[in-house]
């Protein structure tokens, strides 16, 4: 407040100091203590004033106020929407994700059982195979034995005749066929 | 030398506030001539409303350059409003946006240079730069805060000199303080615009004085003259934050005051 004081003292002795070196006709003192001109004043004021006031409150303030609010309400419609779509989204890729869960599991049991099925058919052909191969297995084996049987015979028949033959050579006398005999199976003991 | 020095030739610092009639007019006896003030008062509003009028005139969803800067100032007095005030401040939005903007016009319009050597009816006049204006406006401010007050609280508008919690022996000394306090906002709201105007113009000029005599002053002394030069440049500077600053200081107060007396009676 002296700071104004002293700034108002000082102005108006520059003012005084002005008029009375330049010869202005204005009053000496400040201007805004001179009552001459504050009902003018007061009545611009008050009718520049109140036209703004009835045109900012009538006209462009609701103007102004309605495009942001336009403009907001948009903005958040549109955040909305897009907060529905990226609902939807979530939920055909939940679905998509389960379709797809679906699938695998359901290929996985397709596999199994397919698996199994190729399994025991396996384990069928298998089992048939080794019984058609054990029993040519027998067949050969039996066949082998009875070889074996008429190649041993074959044998002896040949070891008596050859028995006998070189007996009547050495002693001239056919030897009978249990003596052959017993002595043929007696170098096959040996 | 020194009074030389601040009464230069050119004109002095107080001429600048000086009102001059332009075409007479009077009302009941009253004279309410237009004047150099008057015109300014006219220029200001006129702007603001062709502003406001561009604005507005194809306001859309998406805003062009001059709505967005109206839509800004919008936004800032809105919220100044309902951070201040509440959500019962909205009625009075249009109210102190038109303070804000009046003000911050008149303040800033002041600062266009004058040009040199044309009547000093021609020159650059600022409105608020006279306390009978800035008075009328605290006036009208503390008179809506008065009205509003006792329509919203009745008689509990008073309760406002004496809050509530305060011990009983201590009211003979608040009371007085307080009514004291609010019986001079208007006085303190009218006299802070006007004594910044006032003052940041006188020094304005002050400057601008000193250069004009130390050019004139010749020689030596035409170098020195860069020195207040220098000073009216920051000066001007400083001007146009002050104007912006008033303008938003008168409003915000205006809010405050609507405050109290929304909530007057909850004190």
């Amino acid at each position: 407040m002296s700071v104004l004081a002293s700034l108002l003292t000082a102005a108006a002795g520059a003012a005084e100091a002005a008029s009375s070196h330049g010869g202005e006709s204005s009053s000496a003192g400040l201007p805004q203590l001179d009552p001459t001109w504050w009902p003018s004043q007061i009545f611009w004021l008050a009718l520049t004033f109140g036209v703004l006031y009835w045109l900012m409150a009538g006209r462009f303030l609701p103007s102004l106020g309605g495009a942001i609010e336009e403009r907001r309400d948009r903005v958040a419609d549109d955040i909305d929407q897009a907060s529905d779509f990226k609902r939807q989204a979530d939920q055909a890729e939940a679905a998509y994700n389960k379709a797809l869960a679906d699938a695998r599991a359901k290929a996985q049991a397709i596999a199994a059982d397919t698996r199994a099925e190729v399994d025991k058919e396996i384990a069928e052909l298998q089992a048939e195979t080794n019984e058609a191969l054990d029993k040519q297995l027998e067949a050969a084996e039996a066949r082998i034995a009875k070889m074996k049987a008429d190649a041993a015979a074959k044998v002896r028949e040949a070891a008596s005749d050859t028995t006998r033959a070189v007996v009547e050579t050495l002693i001239d006398e056919a030897p009978t066929d249990d003596a052959i005999a017993r002595a043929v199976d007696a170098a096959a003991q040996a | 030398m020194l009074d030389r020095l601040i009464t230069p030739f050119a004109a002095g610092p107080m001429e600048q506030f000086e009102i001059f009639p332009i075409v007479p007019l009077s009302l009941g006896g009253l004279d309410i001539s237009l004047t150099n003030s008057a015109v300014w008062m006219l220029i200001g509003s006129g702007a603001i409303i062709a502003f406001f009028f561009m604005a507005t005139r194809r306001a859309g969803l998406i805003p062009n350059r001059v709505q967005s800067t109206a839509e800004v100032l919008y936004e800032f007095v809105s919220d100044l409003v309902r951070d201040t005030i509440g959500t019962e401040g909205r009625k009075f939005f249009p109210y102190v946006f038109t303070l804000f903007l009046w003000i911050l016009i008149a303040n800033l319009f002041g600062l266009i240079p004058s040009l040199p050597g044309t009547p000093a009816a021609t020159h650059v006049f600022t409105t608020t730069s006279h306390l009978i204006v800035t008075l009328s406006l605290a006036l009208l401010t503390i008179f809506i805060v008065l009205v509003y007050g006792l329509w919203k609280n009745g008689a509990k508008f008073f309760k406002l000199f004496a809050p509530s919690g305060v011990p009983i022996w201590l009211m003979p000394v608040l009371v007085p303080v307080e009514v004291i306090s609010f019986l001079s906002r208007p006085l303190s709201l009218a006299i802070r615009l006007f004594a910044n105007m006032f003052a940041g113009h006188v020094i304005l000029k002050l400057f601008a004085g000193f250069i004009v005599s130390l050019l004139g002053a010749g020689g030596a002394f035409m170098v020195f003259g860069i020195a207040p030069l220098l000073g009216a440049i920051a000066v001007t500077a400083l001007e146009f934050l002050v104007a912006a600053l008033q303008a938003y200081i008168f409003a915000i107060l205006t809010c405050i005051y609507l405050r109290d007396a929304a909530h007057a009676a909850d004190h």
